[in-house]
């Protein structure tokens, strides 16, 4: 059972970034705009009810993938709407801050200040 | 040689782009790190106290951590250049894209380079995530209050 | 437009220095020093940009036994923006200074000028070169040095190098500069800032067949034509430009690129090396060193550079390219 459940997590995941080289290579487009491109359809999938039921499916495989940035912050902004109605839209925004931006912001502060760039080929 | 002519010389002596080859290495990449992802949420549901709904957040906090270690080392550098999407699109590339900036601009100073770059390509990937929120959570409001739709 | 030059000035001292992992280049033993920290020491990698250059000027005075006074004119461009890196070279090197921007093509559009100046009687000695660093050009034109992005097949990697070159009046010991082509900008619309190589092809194209035009030459009256930087895949749409147009696959070997040999068949390095301090290293230690224990006669160095900017590609404009050609001989 918990092998079915690590299998989705890898299968559903996979996919996600399966589809975001897809966008990349035949859209010619950077990594920039392909992970704009999917925090978007995130967002939609969310609006449309269809990412929740991925996420209890997939766990992790749905929750990491940056897809799941946009669904989160729909999910606040939906959440706080359905509360406060037209003021709640915005308010929504600030209530979710997003644990993967607060995350990145400080590893990547402490980061600067141990780090050194250096080039090196594969 | 005219513009058309050499277009279609250097399409034919360029290498095309390995779809294929791209796209099965970021399946199984990609689908490795959100398996990681998964093992470390199981780790917090049954070491810790979260429950399903709240162990996203430590687990995303994880995995950026695990990718500050592999990006200072100059590793998650080389995991891109193989993996490409496989990489980029887990958290774990939204950190290096984070982390990698700052890094980057250290030395023009904490504010200006730190502060000032920080979000140099991450910026964008907020940006659609904050405005496609409002939107979609707008329409939808719009679409409850004339009745179409249910919460 | 073909310059000829009465006076042949030669170049009397010739310096290259390059970073740590350039020792993995084909032309890694022709280099006059490798310095192990790829900053040169310094805290920030444009500092370290500096420094090479300094260094690589140094050996060169060295080398001619000169110092820093008996020179009348620096030349020398880089990628960074504004050309700092050259600029605060020559605040340390305290020469007088025009600072030059051909992008990888200013190895030789410097000594270009430096021959032009020698011929005027102007210049007695003059240091022409470029210079490239790794990490400082990746920041500048692409993404951080540590982000993970998948780079295609076609992609090049910027060297940690420079050279440098001593221009003077001709003496026949050394190799001589009888003509340059000053390339005209030559833009077929390629947009793909990782494939430059398809970008400059053309450019290199358009020089190379204007200085044979007007030197009344063939490929066989060379020894060798080594282009710039086009890379591995630009090198062969060179060639099948070149094949088009009637030339035979025995000239064709005369063709060479100093961006498509420099890192040999390492794959890490995709289509291979560019960078102003490419081809700059590659002619100011090999190409010299093979004229002076004469095994080249008469050799034409064809730099190219793409002639862009990372604020140009966002706007979408395609990449303008350049190349500037020289013509070497060794009496």
């Amino acid at each position: 059972m918990i092998f079915i459940d690590f299998l989705l997590a890898f299968v559903i995941g996979g996919f996600i970034c399966l589809i975001g080289q897809l966008i990349m290579d035949f859209g010619k487009l950077t990594p920039g705009h392909t992970l704009s491109i999917l925090v978007v359809a995130g967002a939609i999938l969310s609006g449309l009810g269809l990412y929740q039921p991925l996420i209890d499916l997939a766990g992790a495989g749905a929750t990491i993938p940056i897809t799941s940035f946009g669904h989160s912050l729909t999910q606040g902004a939906i959440a706080e709407a359905q509360k406060h109605g037209w003021v709640g839209v915005l308010t929504g925004m600030f209530e979710v801050t997003s644990s993967g931006i607060s995350a990145a912001i400080v590893f990547g502060f402490i980061a600067a200040f141990i780090f050194k760039p250096k080039g090196k080929a594969n | 040689m005219e513009q058309e002519q050499y277009k279609n010389l250097e399409q034919q002596i360029t290498p095309p782009t390995p779809y294929m080859k791209n796209a099965l290495i970021a399946f199984f990449v990609g689908g490795i790190i959100c398996t990681i992802g998964h093992a470390i949420t199981y780790f917090y549901i049954i070491f810790f106290d979260f429950t399903e709904k709240t162990v996203g957040n430590p687990t995303v906090s994880t995995m950026i951590f695990l990718s500050m270690l592999l990006t200072g080392f100059g590793l998650y550098k080389k995991l891109g250049q193989f993996a490409g999407a496989g990489s980029a699109v887990p958290v774990t590339g939204f950190g290096n894209a984070v982390i990698s900036a700052a890094i980057e601009h250290r030395t023009e100073g904490v504010v200006l380079g730190i502060g000032g770059n920080i979000f140099k390509l991450a910026g964008s990937v907020i940006l659609f995530g904050v405005a496609s929120a409002f939107f979609v959570a707008l329409i939808k409001l719009i679409l409850v209050t004339i009745g179409v739709v249910q919460w | 437009m073909v310059i000829e030059f009465k006076s042949k000035p030669s170049i009397l001292a010739n310096g290259a220095v390059a970073g740590p992992l350039e020792k993995k280049s084909v032309f890694y033993s022709y280099f006059d020093s490798i310095v192990e920290d790829e900053r040169w020491n310094e805290k920030t990698n444009e500092q370290g940009h500096s420094t090479m250059i300094l260094d690589a000027c140094d050996i060169v005075m060295k080398k001619a036994n000169i110092k820093n006074l008996d020179v009348d004119f620096f030349l020398s461009g880089d990628l960074v923006n504004q050309m700092t890196p050259s600029n605060f070279a020559a605040r340390e090197l305290a020469i007088s200074f025009i600072g030059l921007f051909s992008a990888c093509a200013t190895s030789v559009s410097s000594v270009i000028i430096a021959s032009l100046l020698t011929e005027l009687g102007a210049s007695q000695l003059a240091i022409a070169g470029a210079a490239s660093q790794h990490n400082a050009i990746e920041k500048q034109f692409r993404y951080p040095n540590y982000y993970g992005a998948k780079k295609p097949a076609t992609a090049q990697w910027t060297v940690t190098a420079a050279g440098y070159a001593l221009v003077g009046k001709h003496n026949p010991e050394y190799p001589s500069i009888v003509a340059a082509t000053v390339g005209k900008v030559v833009d077929y619309g390629d947009t793909n800032p990782f494939h430059m190589g398809g970008a400059m092809a053309p450019a290199a194209y358009d020089t190379i067949v204007a200085h044979l035009k007007k030197r009344n030459q063939k490929f066989q009256d060379y020894d060798l034509i080594m282009t710039g930087d086009l890379g591995k895949i630009g090198l062969k749409i060179l060639k099948a430009m070149f094949a088009q147009a009637g030339v035979t696959p025995e000239e064709l070997q005369l063709l060479r690129d100093a961006g498509a040999e420099f890192y040999g068949e390492d794959q890490a390095f995709q289509a291979g090396a560019s960078g102003a301090g490419c081809s700059a290293a590659v002619y100011f230690s090999y190409i010299i060193q093979q004229l002076k224990s004469g095994r080249f006669k008469r050799v034409l160095l064809c730099a190219t550079g793409a002639l862009l900017s990372p604020l140009s590609f966002q706007q979408g404009e395609s990449i303008p390219c350049t190349a500037h050609a020289i013509e070497l001989t060794m009496e």
